[in-house]
Parts: structure tokens; C-alpha cells; sequence
């Protein structure tokens, strides 16, 4: 086996220095009732090359581009990603090393986890950002769980339009805590409704997305001086993070707590995962931060350095008492994140942002031509709702064996909006693309 | 001693982003300009984030820079106990980035995305094999979100038995992660010590076990290094007053193809591909922690699972006593792509031959240096093994000490100062990988460390020289910390 | 770290099992970390205070003290109301290592019960026992 490089000789020589006969004696500790007594029930081992065929038979099956073409959004999004930042991360320093428990041997991961942390920071309009996190719905139920921690309250209202699926977790995460979830319905326009937090007391956590499920830009600043009022931390949840390339970013409008997805900046989809769950808040909440954090500082000649640091909040050593349970980040994704940022720069996050939008209100305007209705109003980032004629569920599966994937029905997670679908374009969308798809839906 | 790894080599410094900005550059291939510009309201745009611009070439060399600056396994051997630092193999990597998994939406329907459902469907199955329990959700990020998950899940399944319960027993040997999984369930964790055998005792537990207990989080092996012998009987006393067991899989690299942790009575348990299963570390994630159950406990997983009906495979959310979801999508997907290759390379043989071969070397280190450091436990190791500083006292030299002078030999140093049971605990755990001649060259070099420490303290103290940095102030950085540039 | 015959327990303060110190100084008692506790713990990094105004019992929880390596909560010697808090250790909390009886003070208690500080150690009933302990 390519990676066991024991000789039975070097076996031999070992169990004489251990001083016994077999390696099955070094198991004499496992009671005869605890063992497995026949052999693992596994396909048989595959050379590297037989693998290579079994995967990319798997693979092929797949639908992807260039021979689909994908208007789906809702969290994922496909964004182009340059070469030179999927070459850097497969550096084996940054892809074989563990947590930089031991500073000196780790000085790369923690340089560029500190500028994640920046250029995060930047993005969101926060002061600071954790190391990341799992993805974005986790780290909106820590940031939930932190507005609790910080206000000792134990109720938050919740937009019905974050992602449906964000909310499934946080409920999950909420389920044996005994803390409540109040959900903010919403209005024709596709926004939050946000008049119903007038009435509600004892608020730890207004959480509110945007661009939001709908993909339309809410008004920040509006809910976040309604939870100011009601003395709740305002949490600003996002899935796109590109979109803050373009839009006011939710710390220039009252945000204590940002948190979201960043997939978008660097990541590849893999069916969901690994993505990369960003954090922010403002500096005085940073002791109630979950999570990972790396610090500036000197070594002993006084030269620039970095830590992991504030540690004393974590389960190592808070153990029940820790402000969560995470023990890594998903530091590799935040490295990609950092990359990319990088490699866009000031002047190309901004540009890319707008073609995403531009693209977006081509292939609304071209839809509208075609008949169709676009759901709500507001505007929207690279994402918008559409209401097909009835009955578009056929037209649907007629576009999918033309490789195209139209979009995502919304009505399993808002039943009331039948034919209702969002769909998303990014730069990857010639457009030729979006062209074809108005075509089709036409005929 | 044949030469020492550790030598001097040139590295470069390296400034911030920032501070190589210079603004009109671009590293970034702009996508082409096919559709005309439609401006959005003045009062929802910002001003965008002030990044720097920087070409290709300087983001290149920055992160080339930044990366020589780590030690990886590919650079050398990293025997960091409890987190088996294995190798991992290049082929996983070409295989979790084909087109069809990198680039696939997690919302495809199925009729599209048969290929990466079979290879969950497949890999929740080698898993249960793997482990002897009955199904799997391959939906936590990481071996600590497994155990938030393992916990959610005892919670709903007493939650459905119509009474909740408010105690969990923690063994001192436990994770740090552990107590705080649990509370993060509203549990309240009832520390048990082990006994001077380094095990848990039946006795302590049957203590300890009452009807108002949710169960166990047991680590097999555990931090120390061993198999927890008693864990059949301990599991009975447990089930015996209705509550379940959780393990704590992270070392299941000693035991693949030889424990059956179903037939210990364990219930519910976490695996962390990334340790066993030889997926990546990635400087702390992203990881992958599966969680297996036994039938009793397969009602309450994470939704949506994949099932197989007929030749295909689909995504079935029709589970009314799930948990829900602990992450947005599927998991951590890309992670086990990995992990089903590594198995599928493997094949049950070289599995059950990789964990013999852990435990040779842990057995192997445990033996040479035995004498040189001071043996808390003399007893045969599972998959490490942990000695302390206690012998190096009179030298006035700490477990520390001798892990910063380690580095400078070459080697990444072993997890210290934990676990805590072990005052001044160097927990060494080698994995399979490591040859005989690198196993040999780092007894040596703790060999000739542990003389400096006699001869030349200094050496000791000053250590790291060779690193980019020498030690550094951690009390500066918590006391004012500096989060961002 | 300190052997014992090092350690700094001035005779005008009581002390806890805990390591916490009170001083009776006229109708109000003042509250810090003992020599022994500051010492243990080592570089301390931060202190998470009450506020004036709260109130606590005897033996609760009141604030919390964190070093590089470890945290440890402090429970209130005597029970009354906050009626001043030492917020240079905000900023300074080295402050609790440099003069832990002196400006590494954490709060000013009103007490409940004045009659609860006979009730504590005195400094060599503190050094019997911490030698019992060694």
C-alpha cells in the first residue's frame, strides 16, 4: 500500500524493541467481546487508476457547466474562481497543516487568517471578524447565541426571508435551549415586515438578511433602529457576500453582528460544502465572540508575529462554560476567501459586483418581455423572484433535458407563492445564456 | 544521531496585503462586459470595501511566501496527539476537485446529481460498516459539530420517550468540546475521573448513573491512549437506567476492522474524517465529523438523507422526529469525496492494517523513550501515547521547552499539556504513515533534546531560533488584543 | 511560581477559600484576588466585573478572571451591593499581578452582613492552610 511504509523486517525489528511476538498483542487490552470477529464488508481496493474512473464516472453525471447551464442561487453561487488562487491553496503547507496551536511553525496560516480577518472586516463594515466559521447558517445560530449571552435575554425575531434553511438550523440549535424564535412576516414588496417589532419586549436579536432570500435589498438601517429601540442587538445575516461590492455595508447601517456565507469569494460549490461562515461584529462584543480569533504581536526580538488568542473563552479551557463548542474554523475556505479578495482588489470587487447586477436586471427585463412577471419590486442584487404562468412546473422539466436548470421553486418554503421561482445570474451568465433561457421559456 | 532535519534555509519577509497594494492593479481576469449598465438606487449603493489592488504576480508571491513560512505533514513528521496527523493522499484531492463534485449546486435535483448522492449513500454505508452501527448522516462539519449533533440527537430521542433529562457524564479524559457540546443541549456534565489504570472504572460510573442522567460521552481509545476496557459493562449500567451512550470516535484510527463499537453498546458516535479518514487538516478545517447511530436513533437524523429507491437515489426530507439540519446543505461534501476515495483505496485490509500499524508506532515511541521521559501510565497504547515533564524538573525544564526545541530538529512538536490529567502531558501519537527511520531520527532527536536539557538549558530556552518568529507575547495579544489591520 | 514562605498576606485583610481577599474599611468592604491566586494564574489578561448597583450573596459569582492559560470565576467573600467598581482594570488588568491588595482592588461591596467577614480567614489561618495543602 502506497502510503503504509513498513517492511515486514522493519515490523519485525519494532515488535523486538516493544517486546512481543505480533501486533496482535499490542491489542490485548480490547476484552475478546468488544471485537469485530469477521472482516470489514468493503469493496474490494482500487488501484489510483481504477479510482480515477470510478470517480469521474460518478462526476460526469453530474450537472454542471459548460453543458448545463444553471440559474440557481439561494446560498451557492457560481462565480468564477482565477487559477492562481486555486493553485495557491493547494499548497501543501497551508493544506497539511493542523490549527496553529504552535505559532512558530504556522506564522503563514496565521498571517493570512489576520488579513481574512481585515479584509472581512472591511467588506462587512465591521471592526472585527472571527477566523470563520462552518458555513453561514451556523454561524447565524452563534450569532443568535451570542445577542443572548451579551443581553441575557432569551427570545429573537428572525426574518421569514433569511434562507429558509439557515432558519431550519437555527431552530435545530434552538430546540433544547428553551429559547424562543419569533418570525418577521413579510410584505408584498418582498421586505421584511418589519412593524410587528413594535410590539415585542425582551428582544436579545433582530436578525434580518440582505440581499434576502427574495434577493431584494432590505432597508438596514430601518430595522436597525427599530431593534436598537427595543434595546435587541441588530444581526445582519447574508448569503451573497459578493453583493457587498456593490451595496451599503451592514456595518455603515447600525449592524452589531454581521454574519453570512462566503462561498461566493473563492469557493467551489461541492454540493454545499465546504463553504465558509463569516462573522463580524463590532469591537466591544469581541469577548463574546465564538470561536477562532488570530492576534497581532511581537516575539522575543521584538519582530511581528501572530497568535491564535482571547483562547480563554473557548471549550479547551472554559470547557461548559465556553461561548460555543467550535474547536477549528474552516481556515482553508477563509484562505481562499482572502485570495480572492486579494485578486479582485478594491477596483475589481466593485466592477465584478455590478456586472453581477447588471446581468441580473438584463435577464429580469428580457423575462418581463417574454411575459413574465417579476414578483416584488425592490431591487434586487443578482438574484430576483419570478412568477411563471401556471403550470410552469412542465416547462421546467422540458428546459432541464435542454441542460438548463431554470432556477429554484419556491413553494416548498413559501407555499403560498405557486409558479413562483428565483433565479440567479452571476458573471457566468453570458448573454447568449440568458438569452436562450428567455427563449425557451417563451416557446 | 544521524544529521538533524531541522537546518537553516533562506525565507523571506513578507509585508501585508496593504502595504504591496498599489491602486489600478488588478489579479483578477474581469469577465466580459456583454450587457449594458443599469445603475442602482444612489441610496443603496456604498462605497464598496477599500481592498488593496494587486496583481497576479504579487498575490502569488505573497500567499508562496506566507505558505513557507508552515510546516505541513508533506514537510515532515507532526505528531500531534489526538488529532492523527496522517498522511494525505494526493489522489483524494484530484478526485473531490472533478468538475462534476466541485462545481455541483447543492440544490440540483436529484435526477441530476446521481453521482455525488451515490457516493453519500455509499460512504454513510462503509462508515456504519466501519464502526458496526446501523446508519449515518454525513451532515457535521467538523468532529466537534458531530458532537453537538450526537448530543441534539440523545436529546430528542429522550424528548420523545416524553421525559427530558438533565445530566450528562463527562470522564476527565474528555475533550474540552465535550462538556461544552453538552451544554450547548441544555446538559449538565458530571465530571468522572478515570482510574489509575488511566480507564474509566465500572464502579464510578454505576455511581454516578441515575434516571435523571442522559448518558456518556466516552472517548475509546481515549486521551490517554487507551482502550477503554470497561466500556461493555459501563455501557450496561447506562442503558440498564435508560440512558445512551455517546463515543467520541477522533481515535478510531487504532481500531478500524478490529472493535465493533456496536456490540460495546455504544448508541451514537462521531468520526472525524479528517483525522481518520486522512482528508486534509487545512490549518484548522475545514474538517467533516459523520455521525453513526444504532435503529433506535436513525428516526431522529438530520434532514434530508439520501435513500435509495429502486437504481436511483433521492433526497427525502420525510422524517418528522429529525433533528433538522446542522449545516445549510448536505455537509461538508467536498471533505468526504476524500474520504470515500481514501476507503475505497484502502479497501478493508489496508484499513485494518493502517490502525496495526498506528499502534505499532505508538507502541514503538512508547518503548524507546520510556526512561528518557517519565511514563505516567506503563501500560500497551493504543494509537499514542503520553509521557510528561517530570524528570526534566530537576533541570528546571518544562514540556514546553522541549516542544520549542523539537521544531528546531525538525519536527512539528506533540500535542502538550494535555490531557490534563497528565501534569505537563507530552501526548505523541505518530499514525501509520510515519516510516521507521522518521520515527527513529524524532526519538533521537527527543533523546539528544533531553540531554541539552542537562548539558545546555539555553538551548531549551531560547528555542525556536530557526523559525520565521521566536516565541511570542501571547499576554500583550490578549491583554490588548489586535484583531485587525 | 511562588513558594509559600514568598507569598505576600497582609494581616489587615480576611481571605476565602477561594482566594479572594475583603478588606473592612469603614461601612464598606473592599474585594480583590489574593497573592496566591494572582500568582497561580499568572499573566492576567482580563477581569469581567459587576456592575454598581448589582447585588449578590455571599459565595456567588461576581466576576472573572482570565490569564493566557486559564480562567476562574470569583465568588463574593460577603454578601451586599456593589457600590463601586475598579474599571482601570479595564484597560490595566496587569494591575491585579503588580499590587493585588492595592489598585488590582475589584470591587467595594456595602455589606449585608458585617458580621459575615469574621466569618473569614485571617492571614495565618490562610497560610496554615494553603501549607495543609501543599
Amino acid at each position: 500500500m502506497l502510503y503504509l511504509p513498513h517492511t515486514s523486517d522493519e515490523i519485525s525489528s519494532m515488535l523486538q524493541v516493544v517486546g512481543v511476538n505480533d501486533i496482535d498483542d499490542l491489542f490485548s487490552t480490547v476484552p475478546d467481546d468488544c471485537r469485530l470477529k469477521s472482516d470489514l464488508n468493503l469493496p474490494e481496493a482500487l488501484t489510483e487508476w481504477e479510482l480515477n474512473n470510478h470517480m469521474e464516472a460518478l462526476s460526469k453525471s453530474m450537472a454542471v457547466s459548460p453543458e448545463y447551464r444553471v440559474f440557481l442561487g439561494a446560498g451557492s453561487y457560481e462565480h468564477y474562481i482565477p487559477a492562481s488562487v486555486s493553485y495557491l491553496l493547494s499548497r501543501s503547507e497551508f493544506v497539511t497543516s493542523y490549527t496553529p496551536y504552535q505559532p512558530e511553525m504556522s506564522q503563514g496560516t496565521l498571517q493570512a487568517i489576520y488579513e481574512y480577518q481585515t479584509l472581512t472586516a472591511q467588506l462587512l463594515g465591521m471592526e472585527i471578524a472571527t477566523a470563520s466559521h462552518y458555513d453561514g447558517a451556523t454561524a447565524l445560530a452563534e450569532s443568535l447565541l451570542m445577542a443572548i449571552r451579551i443581553t441575557k435575554r432569551k427570545k429573537v425575531a428572525v426574518s421569514s426571508l433569511i434562507h429558509p434553511l439557515y432558519r431550519q438550523v437555527v431552530r435545530t440549535y434552538f430546540e433544547p435551549t428553551g429559547f424562543e424564535i419569533v418570525e418577521l412576516g413579510y410584505l408584498e414588496n418582498g421586505m421584511t415586515d418589519i412593524a410587528g417589532l413594535d410590539d415585542m419586549d425582551d428582544l436579545a436579536a433582530v436578525a434580518i438578511q440582505s440581499p434576502n432570500f427574495f434577493g431584494c435589498i432590505e432597508n438596514l438601517r430601518a430595522a436597525g433602529e427599530k431593534a436598537h429601540d427595543r434595546k435587541a442587538l441588530f444581526i445582519a445575516s447574508f448569503t451573497e457576500a459578493l453583493a457587498y461590492g456593490l451595496l451599503k455595508s451592514p456595518g455603515a447601517q447600525g449592524a452589531d453582528i454581521v454574519c453570512g456565507e462566503g462561498q461566493s469569494l473563492g469557493i467551489p460549490r461541492s454540493f454545499g460544502g465546504p463553504a465558509l461562515g463569516m462573522l463580524a461584529s463590532r469591537k466591544k462584543y469581541m469577548r463574546s465572540l465564538p470561536g477562532r480569533l488570530v492576534g497581532k504581536t511581537k516575539d522575543l526580538d521584538g519582530k511581528r508575529g501572530f497568535v491564535l488568542t482571547l483562547a480563554t473563552r473557548e471549550q479547551h479551557i472554559r470547557r461548559e462554560k465556553a461561548t460555543s463548542n467550535i474547536c477549528t474554523n474552516n481556515s482553508l475556505c477563509a484562505l481562499a476567501a482572502v485570495m480572492y479578495m486579494a485578486s479582485l482588489g478594491g477596483t475589481g470587487i466593485r466592477e465584478l459586483a455590478g456586472l453581477n447586477h447588471d446581468k441580473a436586471e438584463y435577464l429580469k427585463k428580457g423575462l418581463k418581455k417574454a411575459g413574465c412577471k417579476i414578483a416584488f419590486k425592490t431591487p434586487t442584487f443578482n438574484e430576483f423572484v419570478v412568477e411563471f404562468p401556471a403550470g410552469f412546473e412542465a416547462t421546467c422539466e422540458r428546459l432541464m433535458e435542454k441542460n438548463i436548470v431554470p432556477g429554484l421553486s419556491l413553494t416548498p418554503y413559501y407555499p403560498e407563492l405557486a409558479d413562483h421561482y428565483l433565479l440567479c445570474v452571476t458573471e457566468t451568465k453570458s448573454r447568449d445564456d440568458m438569452d436562450a433561457l428567455v427563449m425557451e421559456v417563451q416557446s | 544521531m544521524k544529521e538533524s532535519v531541522g537546518t537553516t534555509g533562506l525565507i523571506l519577509n513578507e509585508p501585508f496585503l496593504w502595504d504591496k497594494g498599489r491602486k489600478g492593479r488588478c489579479g483578477f481576469s474581469l469577465p466580459r462586459r456583454d450587457v449594458e449598465s443599469v445603475p442602482l438606487d444612489e441610496e443603496l449603493r456604498g462605497e464598496g470595501p477599500d481592498f488593496p489592488d494587486l496583481s497576479e504576480v504579487d498575490v502569488v508571491r505573497h500567499y508562496t511566501r506566507l505558505s513557507q513560512w508552515n510546516f505541513g505533514v508533506d514537510t515532515g513528521m507532526y505528531p500531534l496527539g489526538s488529532c492523527t496527523m496522517k498522511y494525505s493522499p494526493k489522489t483524494n484531492e484530484r478526485q473531490a476537485s472533478l468538475p462534476g463534485f466541485a462545481e455541483a449546486h447543492p440544490m440540483l435535483p436529484p435526477s441530476l446529481s446521481q453521482g455525488v448522492l451515490r457516493m453519500m449513500f455509499e460512504l454513510e454505508q462503509y462508515l456504519a460498516e466501519i464502526t458496526g452501527m446501523d446508519a449515518t448522516t454525513l451532515q457535521p462539519a467538523a468532529g466537534a459539530h458531530g458532537e453537538l449533533t450526537g448530543m441534539l440527537l440523545i436529546h430528542a430521542f429522550h424528548k420523545s420517550k416524553g421525559s427530558q433529562r438533565s445530566k450528562i457524564i463527562v470522564p476527565d479524559t474528555a475533550h474540552g468540546t465535550n462538556p461544552a457540546s453538552a451544554a450547548l443541549c441544555s446538559y449538565c456534565s458530571v465530571p468522572v475521573k478515570s482510574n489509575e489504570q488511566g480507564i474509566l472504572s465500572v464502579e464510578a460510573i454505576a455511581e454516578v448513573m441515575d434516571e435523571d442522567t442522559a448518558g456518556i460521552m466516552i472517548t475509546n481509545p481515549n486521551t490517554l491512549g487507551f482502550f477503554e476496557e470497561n466500556s461493555r459493562k459501563i455501557a450496561g449500567i447506562v442503558h440498564a437506567k435508560g440512558g445512551l451512550v455517546y463515543c467520541d470516535g477522533a481515535n478510531m484510527n487504532a481500531v478500524m476492522g478490529i472493535v465493533h463499537m456496536g456490540k460495546i453498546g455504544v448508541d451514537v458516535m462521531h468520526l472525524n474524517l479528517h483525522k481518520t479518514f486522512s482528508t486534509p487538516h487545512g490549518g484548522g478545517g475545514p474538517g467533516s465529523g459523520p455521525v453513526c447511530v444504532k435503529k433506535e436513533l436513525e428516526p431522529f437524523l438530520p434532514v434530508p438523507r439520501v435513500v435509495k429507491e429502486k437504481e436511483r437515489y433521492v433526497l427525502s426530507g420525510d422524517y418528522p422526529e429529525s433533528i433538522g439540519k446542522v449545516q445549510a446543505f448536505h455537509g461538508n461534501v467536498g471533505v468526504t469525496i476524500k474520504a470515500y476515495s481514501y476507503i475505497r483505496s484502502m479497501g478493508a485490509k489496508n484499513l485494518k492494517k493502517a490502525s496495526r500499524l498506528a499502534v505499532l508506532n505508538a507502541n514503538y515511541i512508547k518503548e524507546s523513550l520510556k526512561g528518557t521521559l517519565h511514563l505516567p501510565y506503563d501500560r500497551p497504547c493504543m494509537h499514542e501515547c503520553v509521557f510528561s515533564d517530570e524528570l526534566q524538573k530537576d533541570d528546571n525544564v518544562t514540556t514546553l521547552d522541549m516542544a520549542k526545541r523539537l521544531m528546531e530538529y525538525g519536527f512539528h512538536p506533540p500535542t502538550v499539556y494535555f490531557p490534563l490529567v497528565v501534569h505537563g502531558a507530552i501526548m505523541i501519537e505518530p499514525t501509520e504513515t510515519e516510516s521507521k527511520e522518521d520515527i527513529d531520527q524524532f526519538i533521537e532527536a527527543f533523546k539528544a533534546i533531553v540531554s541539552e536539557a542537562r548539558q545546555n538549558p539555553d538551548l531549551l530556552y531560547d528555542a525556536p531560533r530557526r523559525c520565521k518568529v521566536r516565541r511570542l507575547d501571547e499576554v500583550t495579544a490578549a491583554r490588548k488584543p489586535c484583531l485587525a489591520g | 511560581m511562588k513558594e509559600i514562605s514568598e507569598l505576600n498576606l497582609p494581616d489587615d485583610v480576611r481571605y476565602t477559600d477561594d482566594h479572594e481577599w475583603a478588606r473592612l474599611e469603614g461601612d464598606k468592604v473592599c474585594i480583590g484576588l489574593d497573592d496566591y491566586a494572582q500568582d497561580q494564574l499568572g499573566d492576567i489578561v482580563f477581569v469581567e466585573l459587576p456592575q454598581t448597583g448589582d447585588t449578590f450573596k455571599k459565595g456567588e459569582e461576581f466576576a472573572t478572571v482570565e490569564s493566557v492559560k486559564a480562567v476562574c470565576e470569583c465568588y463574593l467573600p460577603v454578601s451586599g451591593e456593589i457600590i463601586a467598581v475598579n474599571t482601570t482594570l479595564e484597560e490595566s488588568p496587569e494591575l491585579v499581578n503588580k499590587s493585588p491588595y492595592g489598585d488590582g482592588w475589584f470591587v467595594e461591596v456595602r455589606p449585608g452582613d458585617p458580621s459575615e467577614m469574621d466569618r473569614l480567614m485571617t492571614n495565618v489561618a490562610c497560610l496554615e492552610k494553603l501549607k495543609g495543602a501543599m
